[in-house]
């Protein structure tokens, strides 16, 4: 039996959702701070050491390892074959779950409260620092597990077509490899060594820059496997077929290509560059809202046909004709729906000019809760009830109580991040834990404060059927015939597809082209001005 | 390689979108002059405060020979100094904002005033306010425990 990845990916997948149930009471504490209605917890201390945790363990550790775990499932099953190296993806695991352990320990006892951004020249324990290399080293181990299984496979296959699927976490993996590079480099040149006291100073301008060019396509790497989710599993789950294999190619090579050369949307507002170059980093940044835009269509259009083929009728009648008890259908159309509201939102932080009046304010944590706590998340929640009877043998605990997990899921998320972007619009500035000001806007934003607290709690309650469904699951009645083939099927199913969408030569060649042409000056001119750095402070 | 019509005619409707949106920011930029704030210039924060532009005595509003209003400020642990401001509506006022510690963003609400403040540069903002009142400014980027309290003052006040 090829598939040998079971029990690193079921440790990974482990890793991943306790580390998304420790950031989830913490971020109902965060919401109960802010607040200010429990004067008798607030604290400053606290509540940064818990947003800072909230944040390495839901944008860091809940994905990376979720990703890996879905990636060795994905390997196996799709080119049926071992994996490449299953020893190298142990060890992979290892460092990953050591550097979160490492970073962890600072992080929970208030010596590395700088937030998941980490920007200087506020200086955490390098424990921190070492902690969170080392857990983007074990994700480079699991990249270069997903290449190799690939082009071994190719070799040993030549002329056929890589499994969609694949093809898919490859690129994902390519593209993590290009993006991630930004953020080593700002730790290996600047971060270690000058929280070690082996540098005295530090450029925060050049430090923002490169961890500008990790932050954009580092959503992406989140976003992949919801996307190859919903093109490669959905369709099938949900009775139909996937509408075009070539348009989720197209899709998966234009985020490769596009994402990772646009990080200064997030610098829009830094002094340290200029206008021409965050100009250009705008054309790009509305160039990757294109595939998003294509995978709308083709999921969409899949799901319709699956809807009609269950006897919808009318331009609607597909809707309510899909499968409404299958987690995956209802997570599925759920993400789409918070794709669309998040990913309009996405766009005027996009935006060169209108950036401005939301900058930096609640609308940006309200935007990325709804699209990434959204829309990914919850794909990912629905690829583990997916995943689970694959790896274990066993069905799903309770298929009910998944259904109704993953609409409180949404909903709690709703009413969590509705309010939260009037909050910005309102004014609200973020990374605060509570509203000292003498203005009259804090009355103003009194209600959607206390909205949010109602969707907190509804998002812990729906973490906690989650998690407790999962480990009901290990226990659970075993099934006479668990199957790997469940992958979706083409309406045209490719016979064969050019070598530029069956590989990465080219898509490699552009981005390297481009990064130079988007980061190049940037980043040397900054070498050449040579700003005068920042010594550690404290917080 | 096949594609379907309907979806080529949502291509269409994308490039469509894409066009319009990047048309009309690229208009902005060129004809409206709206730009982000991208002014380049290096400043030695652990020396600003004892000689140069940033020294107290020059901090504050001052009136260019044009009528437009050129306002120089520190944002430091946990304040933006002065910590009261005022500017003549609708008129330019220029913000020259520098930080002598760490990471600091401020903005106005319903304003487009808005800026990182990095430590080592000068951030630069142009921009006219169009309502006179009592307004903020409001440190949007976490700079330390004391972040929260991080405000200070800006009265908009008639013309003359």
């Amino acid at each position: 039996m090829y598939n040998n990845s079971k029990a690193v990916a079921m440790a990974n997948l482990w890793v991943a959702f306790a580390a998304f149930f420790v950031a989830i009471v913490l971020g109902l504490y965060q919401v109960v701070n802010r607040s200010g209605r429990f004067p008798q917890i607030e604290s400053h201390e606290m509540y940064f050491a818990s947003v800072s945790t909230h944040g390495v363990l839901m944008g860091f550790v809940l994905t990376t390892f979720f990703i890996m775990g879905f990636g060795y499932y994905t390997a196996n099953a799709t080119l049926k074959r071992p994996l490449w190296n299953r020893g190298l993806a142990w060890v992979a695991f290892t460092v990953a779950l050591g550097g979160t352990v490492l970073a962890a320990i600072p992080l929970l006892t208030g010596h590395a409260s700088v937030l998941y951004t980490f920007y200087p020249p506020l200086k955490a324990h390098p424990a921190f620092y070492i902690g969170a290399t080392l857990l983007v080293v074990g994700s480079w181990i699991w990249c270069l597990e997903m290449i190799m299984s690939t082009v071994t496979w190719k070799r040993d296959n030549p002329g056929q077509v890589v499994p969609l699927a694949m093809y898919g976490t490859t690129a994902n993996a390519i593209m993590w490899l290009w993006t991630s590079a930004g953020v080593a480099i700002e730790m290996l040149f600047q971060l270690i060594p000058w929280s070690l006291g082996l540098m005295d100073t530090i450029d925060p301008g050049l430090a923002r820059t490169l961890f500008s060019w990790t932050l954009h396509a580092i959503v992406y790497f989140w976003l992949f496997p919801a996307y190859i989710a919903m093109y490669t599993i959905l369709p099938k789950v949900a009775g139909g077929r996937l509408f075009s294999d070539e348009m989720a190619r197209i899709a998966f090579i234009m985020l490769l290509v596009i994402s990772v050369p646009i990080g200064f949307h997030h610098l829009y507002m830094d002094p340290q560059q200029s206008a021409g170059f965050k100009f250009l980093h705008m054309l790009g940044t509305f160039g990757v809202a294109i595939p998003t835009l294509l995978t709308g269509f083709t999921v969409l259009a899949s799901l319709e046909g699956a809807g009609r083929l269950r006897g919808g009728k009318g331009l609607f009648g597909w809707i309510g004709a899909l499968n409404w008890k299958e987690p995956m259908v209802v997570a599925g159309m759920l993400a789409l729906f918070m794709l669309i509201a998040g990913g309009w939102g996405g766009m005027i932080n996009a935006s060169y000019q209108m950036n401005t009046l939301v900058h930096n304010t609640q609308w940006v944590t309200g935007h990325f809760h709804l699209i990434f706590g959204g829309t990914t998340v919850i794909m990912y929640l629905a690829t583990a009830y997916y995943l689970w009877p694959k790896l274990t043998g066993r069905r799903i605990a309770s298929r009910s109580m998944a259904v109704m997990q993953l609409w409180l899921w949404a909903i709690g998320m709703l009413i969590l991040t509705m309010p939260w972007h009037v909050l910005g619009l309102l004014g609200q500035p973020r990374r605060i834990s509570s509203t000292p000001y003498d203005s009259p806007l804090v009355a103003q934003w009194d209600p959607h404060e206390l909205a949010m607290i109602a969707g907190g709690a509804v998002l812990l309650f729906s973490a906690l059927l989650f998690v407790l469904n999962l480990l009901l699951s290990h226990a659970s009645k075993t099934l006479d015939r668990v199957s790997d083939d469940d992958w979706a099927v083409a309406v045209h199913p490719p016979l064969s597809v050019p070598r530029s969408m069956n590989g990465f030569a080219l898509w490699n060649g552009i981005v390297a082209v481009w990064m130079v042409v988007a980061y190049g000056i940037p980043i040397v001119q900054l070498l050449i001005l040579d700003a005068p750095g920042s010594m550690p402070w404290g917080y | 390689m096949h594609v379907d019509p309907l979806e080529k005619k949502w291509m269409y409707v994308v490039g469509f979108i894409t066009v319009v949106m990047v048309g009309s920011m690229t208009y902005a930029a060129i004809k409206m002059n709206l730009h982000p704030p991208s002014n380049v210039e290096a400043i030695d924060p652990k020396t600003l405060h004892l000689s140069g532009e940033f020294t107290e005595d020059k901090l504050g509003a001052t009136t260019n020979e044009d009528g437009s209003i050129t306002v120089r400020m520190v944002a430091a642990r946990y304040s933006f100094y002065p910590q009261m401001i005022e500017v003549p509506v609708d008129t330019p006022v220029t913000f020259r904002i520098t930080s002598p510690d760490v990471l600091h963003g401020v903005h106005v609400p319903f304003t487009n005033m808005s800026t990182m403040v990095v430590p080592g540069y000068v951030s630069e903002v142009t921009t006219t306010f169009l309502k006179e009142g009592e307004a903020l400014f409001l440190c949007n980027e976490y700079c330390g425990l004391g972040h929260d309290y991080m405000w200070s003052k800006l009265k908009v006040v008639p013309k003359g």
